[in-house]
């Protein structure tokens, strides 16, 4: 019996998606495979990595990932420049968790004002996220956009509740928008309905499918993007085709393995290794069911993300 | 190749006899077909229709023992490509080499990590399984000598004969061929030796090659020898190697009924940088390795791999579930909140993060509810204010706190008057937010 090399016809590929301007502006998205399978299709675009900053102090963050940002942390502006020219980021996704009615209840006016002395002294790509709360995310994120318009960021996140008023600002400011979902293919696909029937460009979605950490429901989100990969590359089905962000950052760095202390449970060993690794892992297991774009916090786990994506290509 | 279940039916004895436990021979056809029930099951079936149709019936890939005894590990038999499709069912084994060369204080660590390697996650015991015992000397009587450390130290756990000298590998069967060690690997150099060695030790067989083409020729090589129990090495060592060469290994295998590829793969994941080698060793896990060599199993390196093999295995259709009673979360005192929600493993993770999340510490009290998530229990009886306070009260939880008060989840808000009542005099029912997210505010606020 000889061996042939067993090929799957595909008819649909994701799309890809332009972010940022000028010489720093980066692609993601085009694939035409299942990740990496390149005897069978291409992927001209390898996934990119966001680095997580946010406006208020990460107070709440674990000390392995707090620890790294100590200098810089205390100023968004400072932290973004930081990412760019010392971490060498593809991208920042700049958090804009202080409008968050619990945490500062920031002004949208104010969040703006941030969001432009951000991009006055970056030129990477940036990702503008809300504090996800459905109310105050329209009026923060509608002021935002108008202020970062021109500079091609992604806005998110629009969710089913609220996608309207997001994608209307989104579209009018030409910025990306991330659609985010319950976990759910159908919902997923529903959301980019929704959005495409408003008249929002189709290409210029990226979906959320809702990430999760390992150990705390990563299969759930691993099986959901396989199933949104396959329907895209399977059925060329346009709803399932915009690539796929994974917002894990802030899913690994609250799981117990990332804070407890090696004196607590020493069958889990060294923290420092353990939170590294728990958000390295996680973002391997998004990157092989299709990610194209993860945001992230640790330098040394996206350091390792990176290595094992050039591994693969 | 698969038969439908009509093709198989015309195998059966007709006579409807039941003693399968079926109505009749068709309904036990449909069964055989979909691989539900074993040709065995029937007790009329002649030899020759058993043979053809066993063969039929067998898994894609063949299920391979490595070790004996209660902590022999079972790989392969896997019929999917994507989990979502059905499950993947015997998860990958892990090992960790010890070269021959080490030192004894090495070997003597290595040991004892593997016997302390245990956790438990979500009522699961994992572990790393297996040692593989390496060849760096080519020195038949050092390589048996620590096989014979590994056997007299780490009593039952299976081991891995790596030597691509059958006369080495000899030396090493010798202390250990009882219990079932995987040879590793047969190349088509020593192909005959160490079939020769696999068959009369009745041990499974790895065999080696560079490239699928080069693997298919041995293994078919290996398999006119006599050798049924085998283990597939493409010579994939680097991410994309692996992961494309285990797609193809699994997409023939299942797809195609390629029988040289009918087999369970072996992993080696060897780096300078562990972290690094973690992550490699996550790719085989995700990606069809059904065992994975590895050269240290530091423990934060193994609960990365073992939870995330936990994730990848666990039947996507049936919720993990953690056990029935109240948890402590944070230093709970007698004054501390009591909350309640199900037991679906997704749910008590979110809500006690959240929780832990508040410092605000609390009594989780987790219902079984066969892991259904809070709504889905709600609509199916299964979280009712009936089931609710008899799980209150016979918890013990009266006992513990000083205060006669329940947290409910915000989307079974419907249920706080009902609940209220079964409760008896006295209680009270607190509805809390619909999302853990807004367990934190929420918290902290009835605190202030």
């Amino acid at each position: 019996m000889a061996f042939t090399i067993p090929k799957e016809n595909y008819n649909g590929k994701v799309y890809e998606v332009e972010l940022g301007v000028g010489d720093r502006a980066i692609k993601i998205g085009g694939e035409s495979t299942l990740p990496f399978l390149s005897f069978e299709g291409e992927m001209p675009n390898r996934p990119s990595i966001a680095i997580e900053i946010q406006d208020l102090p990460p107070n709440d963050w674990p000390d392995t990932v707090k620890k790294v940002y100590e200098k810089v942390s205390s100023n968004p502006v400072a932290w973004a420049k930081f990412c760019q020219d010392e971490l060498k980021a593809d991208a920042v996704a700049l958090r804009l968790i202080s409008t968050h009615p619990d945490q500062k209840d920031t002004k949208p006016e104010d969040a703006a004002k941030l969001v432009s002395e951000v991009l006055n002294v970056i030129s990477i790509p940036v990702i503008i996220l809300g504090s996800e709360h459905i109310e105050k995310d329209i009026a923060v994120l509608k002021t935002v956009a108008e202020t970062a318009k021109g500079k091609n960021c992604i806005i998110g996140k629009a969710q089913e509740e609220n996608h309207k008023t997001i994608a209307a600002v989104a579209m009018a400011n030409e910025h990306k928008l991330i659609a985010m979902s319950q976990l759910d293919v159908n919902l997923a696909k529903q959301l980019n309905i929704l959005l495409t029937q408003m008249g929002f460009v189709k290409e210029r979605i990226l979906t959320d499918p809702m990430s999760s950490a390992l150990g705390y429901g990563l299969e759930y989100t691993y099986s959901v993007m396989e199933r949104i990969r396959l329907a895209a590359l399977q059925q060329n089905d346009g709803a399932m085709q915009p690539p796929l962000v994974c917002d894990i950052g802030k899913n690994v760095w609250k799981t117990k393995e990332t804070i407890a202390a090696e004196a607590e449970l020493p069958e889990w060993g060294s923290l420092e290794e353990r939170g590294i690794i728990w958000e390295a892992m996680t973002a391997a297991g998004m990157i092989m069911a299709g990610a194209n774009l993860l945001v992230m916090r640790h330098p040394k786990a996206i350091e390792l993300t990176k290595k094992l994506i050039e591994e693969l290509r | 190749m698969a038969l439908s279940g009509v093709e198989i039916f015309k195998h059966l004895p007709k006579t409807n006899c039941k003693k399968c436990g079926f109505p009749t021979c068709l309904a036990f056809a449909m069964k055989l077909a979909a691989k539900g029930v074993s040709i065995d099951a029937c007790p009329d079936i002649s030899e020759e229709a058993k043979k053809l149709l066993g063969e039929a019936s067998a898994p894609p890939i063949r299920l391979i023992t490595i070790g004996a005894g209660d902590k022999a590990v079972k790989v392969g038999e896997e019929v999917v490509l994507f989990r979502h499709d059905k499950k993947f069912f015997n998860p990958c084994g892990f090992a960790v080499a010890i070269k021959d060369t080490e030192s004894s204080d090495e070997i003597k660590k290595k040991i004892e990590a593997v016997k302390t390697s245990e956790i438990d996650r979500v009522g699961q015991k994992l572990r790393v399984e297996m040692i593989a015992v390496t060849d760096a000397a080519n020195d038949p009587a050092k390589f048996a000598s620590v096989v014979k450390n590994v056997v007299d130290s780490a009593p039952g756990v299976p081991l891995i004969l790596h030597s691509m000298n059958p006369s080495v590998i000899e030396a090493g069967l010798a202390l250990c061929a009882d219990k079932r060690p995987l040879i590793y690997a047969a190349t088509n150099e020593n192909a005959e030796a160490m079939a020769k060695l696999a068959k009369d030790k009745k041990c499974p067989l790895a065999i080696y090659a560079n490239g699928l083409d080069a693997l298919t020729s041995l293994s078919e090589k290996v398999k006119g020898l006599g050798v049924e129990d085998i283990v597939l090495d493409s010579g994939a060592r680097k991410a994309k190697d692996m992961l494309e060469h285990f797609t193809m290994i699994r997409r023939s295998a299942v797809k195609k009924s390629f029988k040289p590829f009918g087999y369970p793969v072996i992993a080696f994941a060897n780096r300078d940088d562990s972290m690094m080698e973690a992550l490699i060793a996550g790719i085989g896990v995700m990606k069809y390795a059904s065992i994975i060599v590895l050269s240290s199993i530091e423990k934060w390196k193994m609960l990365s791999l073992l939870t995330l093999r936990q994730n990848i295995y666990t039947d996507p259709q049936v919720p993990m579930q953690v056990e029935q009673k109240i948890y402590k979360v944070g230093e709970a005192t007698d004054k501390s909140p009591v909350i309640v929600t199900t037991n679906f493993s997704l749910t008590y993770f979110i809500v006690r993060g959240e929780i832990e999340n508040s410092k605000v510490p609390c009594w989780l009290a987790i219902l079984d509810v066969e892991g259904l998530s809070v709504l889905t229990a709600w609509a199916a009886g299964k979280f009712s204010p009936a089931k609710i306070a008899a799980f209150v009260k016979e918890s013990g939880i009266e006992k513990t706190v000083s205060h006669k008060e329940v947290i409910i989840p915000g989307y079974v808000a419907v249920l706080s008057g009902s609940l209220e009542e079964k409760l008896g005099e006295g209680w009270k029912v607190v509805v809390g937010p619909r999302e853990a997210n807004a367990l934190p505010a929420f918290l902290k606020s009835r605190g202030a």
